[in-house]
């Protein structure tokens, strides 16, 4: 081995300290790009690969009643590859030992065997005998929240008719990766069930024997969706159909696209960020970390050493150190991006996980990681080595300050002289010390934005739960009753208040802009469910026109006055215009809302309600309960508070344990570039404070000097830090903005705290390390020799 | 007659530092003669560690030229003055500058693995007394040690030229005689021309010509009819 790179070995393992502090920072960089990446290709694959094995279909429609006949026309259809109609139907079940009333969607497996598009993943059993009537098979979310194994029982009440089931299968639908019930936001396991039974029995119990009420299609790879829509929608039009859709607009489908969204966009916009910013603060350490090595540069030119061959040696210096940090990164983000690739894959219950190989990544993260510490020390480098050796060899002059600000008497008599010095100091180099602060203010910043995404959810949380859907619980009806239902139910035990709803399916659209949502029709003055704007102040719907969510304003690109043109897809199609009356920021869904009566005569109906919101005495839920379990007309109860724990548990878990690991992250990173900092500044004037000791100053008090420079850079660096956190908090909220949820740009000033709080926590543990050192300043060794 | 091998015509050279301008050497003209030991003596700030530098190709004059043997040392380039302290010259400093991470042995190595014709690093450790010492850190070695170890590694590479800048500063009496005694036998057995900066005027009596600097100039030359051995200094 050539003594140069036995001279790197030892280099290494003596700074050990510092070649770690620079290998994390790096390696923070690293393994967030990693972690994203990987964790979000491999659901990506995971989810191609389970819609592909099992047949998820492309599009779907329902209808009320249609014959099969018309099964042959739809296949008929240019680009329609497989077609398959079935019974899908809304139901209550009764669960022994569970009060609250269930709600089951029952699908039709056909005589003939397993279904052709949708295919079931069987957990476990078997599926239904066609000629036993009572046999169904259960998706498995929904067994495990109530412990059901094959064998179990519970009932339902089908079309009005109470029939006790037994389960013989549990299943994964690649259909209903996410099962949401009617009215709920998010999923309530315990609430909502798929439930798969013969074809016979279902048409028994709804008269739909040779008809079907639900088909899903598998197009051709070259098939044009909109068009096999339109033409499926022609068909379909004279059997009640709610107009077909796209796997767009399928409820799980896009709940799971909006999570691997958020997932890929987290991906796309933090690791970069902290690449950037690793690569910054390695670049700004190595290039003083190079610096100090001047006096062996000197020597190596002295010895007779070329400038290519010194400079390649400290190049393997940083290069070495670069590798450590990859390493350590990619080994770190490799862990981490299965860990989440684990954690969504649960969450989702795939039935497998594909891992993703990511060469690229590596190679992306490795390739510039390197070149930002290689471009770093480079720079220095140059400098140092274009130094004639002679020059190299001697202290350097001493550097000429400027009296500036600190030279007026006035001033400089209220400071003592080791202020001055270290003031001093930092004004001296101002570049430096400008660069050390903005390091130091990303190390800020990044924490905030991480520390921002956890926050938004509970600022979402805060204005979606308590202040704009106040409402206890939500009742949701099958049919669509007339609205004087509301004294039905506002009769029900415990009902303290009730807000009818109608719901209606829309296609709206401006220009070549179209988006298929829902318009709510609200009573006047709804206390309940409220619209609140961006300033969350309560918006009252105007009489005419319609409010749309800021989100979907934008989508269209529609503003307040602009006219939009609107699909009603529920009873007697019709396509009328509407003004935009308001924009209403909310965080989920895009919806649109307008006044109850409203929307009624626009339907040319009589005042309907699809359902209630309601407030109840909690007392008396176990009542209600049971007298709702007795309506007929009820399709599903959503409890608020439910929702809001299952929101808690489910989207909020994985956003937060995201946020989480990028927290870490960069708790990581700002502890590599304190430290850094305090270590090399310490280098830096290791003379001076030896000079310091040897005049007769104490240990405290020079150190104290020392740790005043790191203090003022770090307080310098807070405000910076601050905006730099809120500027990347305004790129990830534009970036985890999507139709099902956007995350409120609120960064609250515990946040900034937090954040700041981290920093001096990195400061003061850097300082007591470093500091340390000054108590180990060798005295006489440090005044003889050049170092 | 023995062959000049450096000759200095009209050097000077100007430092600027920060605002002051500071004049190092002054239109100084010299000549040395191949095997040559020269003792340089004078105050600080007179100029004998700027002609050091020169003649060890570390830096360059602002104006006036040198030559080495017959190469113009003042118009070859940063590679050719690299080239040329590779394979003719060896420095010894003040304060040693060994790498303290490396041992005394690859000290010595780091210099003859980029030498044409090295010896050694055992025989120039030997040279100077060292080989026991061979696998001691600089840390684990006294000042004189440090500093023979210096000169091992500035001999190893069998240099035509040996350049100390006061080499025994740092040093005891004691210490420093062993280590002017080194020189000596480096001097008369390699026959390597030796010039030494030192503030030390009991070493001028071993040398072959004292060469007094003051104001960047030579004040006054000394030539030694009689020389002393390194045992009968004191100081």
């Amino acid at each position: 081995m050539a003594t140069l790179d036995i001279k790197l070995k030892r280099d290494l393992r003596r700074l050990w300290g510092q070649v770690l502090a620079i290998a994390l920072v790096i390696a923070g960089g690293v393994a967030s790009l990693v972690l994203s990446t990987g964790s979000f290709r491999s659901l990506d694959e995971t989810r191609n690969a389970y819609y592909e094995r099992h047949q998820f279909a492309d599009v779907f429609a329902e209808v009320t009643r249609a014959p099969k006949t018309l099964v042959t026309r739809i296949a008929e259809i240019s680009g329609v590859a497989v077609v398959e109609a079935r019974i899908a139907e809304l139901a209550l079940l009764d669960i022994p030992n569970f009060r609250e009333p269930a709600t089951g969607r029952f699908i039709s497996l056909p005589e003939s065997g397993p279904p052709l598009l949708n295919r079931l993943y069987m957990r476990g059993g078997r599926l239904p005998d066609a000629n036993d009537l009572d046999e169904v098979v259960v998706n498995e979310s929904f067994a495990k929240a109530h412990g059901f194994e094959p064998g179990d029982r519970f009932s339902a009440t089908l079309n009005g008719r109470r029939r006790e089931l037994t389960i013989v299968g549990i299943a994964l639908s690649p259909e209903h990766v996410y099962a949401i019930g009617p009215g709920d936001r998010m999923p309530d396991d315990r609430r909502f069930a798929i439930i798969w039974m013969s074809e016979r029995a279902l048409a028994e119990v709804y008269s739909l024997k040779r008809a079907f009420s639900s088909v899903s299609l598998k197009l051709m790879p070259d098939a044009v969706e909109t068009e096999v829509i339109d033409a499926l929608d022609d068909l379909l039009e004279p059997y009640g159909s709610g107009a077909a859709y796209g796997r767009k607009d399928q409820t799980s489908h896009a709940y799971l696209e909006h999570g691997l969204d958020m997932l890929r966009n987290m991906s796309r916009t933090l690791p970069p960020i902290f690449l950037i910013v690793s690569a910054f603060l390695v670049n700004l350490t190595l290039s003083r970390l190079v610096a100090l090595e001047r006096e062996q540069i000197g020597l190596l030119k002295a010895l007779g050493y070329f400038n290519t061959s010194i400079v390649a040696h400290y190049l393997k210096f940083i290069a070495a150190i670069a590798l450590i940090g990859i390493a350590i990164g990619g080994a770190a983000g490799t862990w981490l991006g299965i860990y989440v690739t684990r954690l969504f894959g649960d969450y989702y219950r795939f039935p497998f996980l594909v891992f993703a190989d990511n060469p690229d990544v590596y190679v992306l993260a490795a390739l510039l990681s390197m070149a930002a510490a290689l471009g770093g020390s480079f720079r220095s480098l140059r400098e140092v080595v274009s130094l004639a050796a002679a020059v190299a060899m001697q202290p350097p002059t001493p550097p000429s300050f400027r009296r500036m600000l600190f030279g007026w008497p006035s001033f400089g008599s209220l400071i003592s002289q080791r202020t001055m010095m270290m003031l001093r100091n930092v004004a001296r180099k101002p570049i430096r010390a400008a660069l050390a602060t903005l390091g130091m203010a990303f190390a800020t910043g990044i924490l905030v934005v991480s520390l921002f995404v956890g926050n938004a959810m509970e600022e979402l949380i805060d204005v979606t739960y308590f202040m704009a859907d106040r409402q206890d619980a939500t009742i949701s009806f099958a049919e669509k009753p007339p609205e004087t239902v509301v004294f039905d139910v506002s009769r029900l035990p415990g009902v303290l208040a009730v807000e009818p709803y109608r719901q209606v399916p829309i296609r709206i659209r401006k220009g070549s802009r179209e988006r298929r949502t829902i318009i709510s029709g609200k009573p006047p003055g709804a206390d309940l469910s409220r619209i609140v704007d961006v300033d969350l102040r309560t918006v009252s719907l105007p009489e005419a026109g319609v409010a749309i969510s800021a989100y979907l304003g934008r989508l269209l690109d529609a503003r307040v006055g602009d006219t939009v043109e609107v699909d009603l897809l529920d009873g007697r199609r019709r396509t009328i215009e509407l003004t935009v009356a308001a924009l209403v920021e909310d965080y989920f869904g895009i919806t649109a809302m307008m006044d109850a009566q409203a929307l009624a005569r626009l339907l040319r109906e009589a005042p309907t309600a699809n359902g209630a919101h309601l407030s109840v005495d909690d007392g008396k839920l176990d009542l209600l309960y049971e007298a709702i379990k007795r309506m007929p007309t009820v399709a599903g109860l959503a409890l608020q508070r439910v929702s809001l724990v299952n929101f808690r548990q489910s989207l909020a878990i994985i956003v937060t344990t995201m946020a989480g690991i990028y927290t870490g992250l960069s708790i990581v990173i700002a502890f590599g570039v304190v430290y850094n900092s305090a270590r090399i500044s310490l280098s830096e004037h290791a003379r001076e404070l030896a000079t310091l000791r040897v005049l007769g100053f104490s240990q405290g008090e020079t150190m104290r000097i020392l740790l005043l420079e790191l203090a003022v850079i770090v307080a310098l660096a807070q405000p910076p830090g601050w905006t730099i956190g809120y500027g990347l908090s305004w790129v990830m909220n534009k970036q985890l903005a999507g139709e099902l949820m956007r995350v409120p740009l609120v960064v609250e000033n515990l946040t900034y705290v937090l954040a700041t709080a981290i920093i001096l926590f990195a400061a003061l543990i850097s300082a007591l390390v470093v500091g340390r050192r000054v108590y180990e300043l060798d005295l006489v060794a440090v005044l003889k020799t050049r170092e | 007659m023995t062959e000049t091998i450096f000759r200095a015509q009209s050097l000077t050279r100007t430092y600027l530092t920060g605002e002051v301008a500071v004049q190092a050497l002054r239109d100084l003209s010299l000549d040395i003669r191949t095997g040559e030991l020269v003792v340089m003596l004078g105050p600080s700030g007179s100029g004998k560690s700027t002609l050091l530098s020169i003649m060890g190709g570390l830096d360059r004059p602002t104006s006036g030229q040198l030559f080495f043997r017959n190469t113009e040392l003042t118009a070859v380039g940063e590679r050719g003055l690299t080239l040329y302290r590779r394979e003719h010259v060896g420095v010894m400093f003040l304060f040693y500058n060994l790498i303290s991470s490396l041992t005394a042995y690859e000290n010595v190595a780091l210099v003859t693995e980029i030498s044409p014709n090295p010896m050694q690093p055992d025989e120039a450790l030997a040279l100077v007394g060292l080989e026991a010492r061979r696998n001691h850190f600089p840390a684990q070695l006294s000042g004189g040690e440090q500093q023979r170890v210096a000169i091992a590694r500035a001999i190893a590479k069998r240099p035509v030229v040996l350049l100390g800048d006061g080499p025994t500063g740092a040093l005891d009496s004691k210490t420093g005689i062993r280590v002017i005694d080194a020189l000596i036998n480096v001097n008369t057995q390699l026959g390597t021309t030796t010039l030494i900066i030192t503030h030390n005027a009991s070493i001028q009596a071993v040398a072959a010509r004292v060469l007094f600097f003051a104001d960047g100039a030579i004040s006054r030359i000394q030539v030694n009819e009689r020389r002393l051995t390194a045992e009968a200094l004191t100081w």
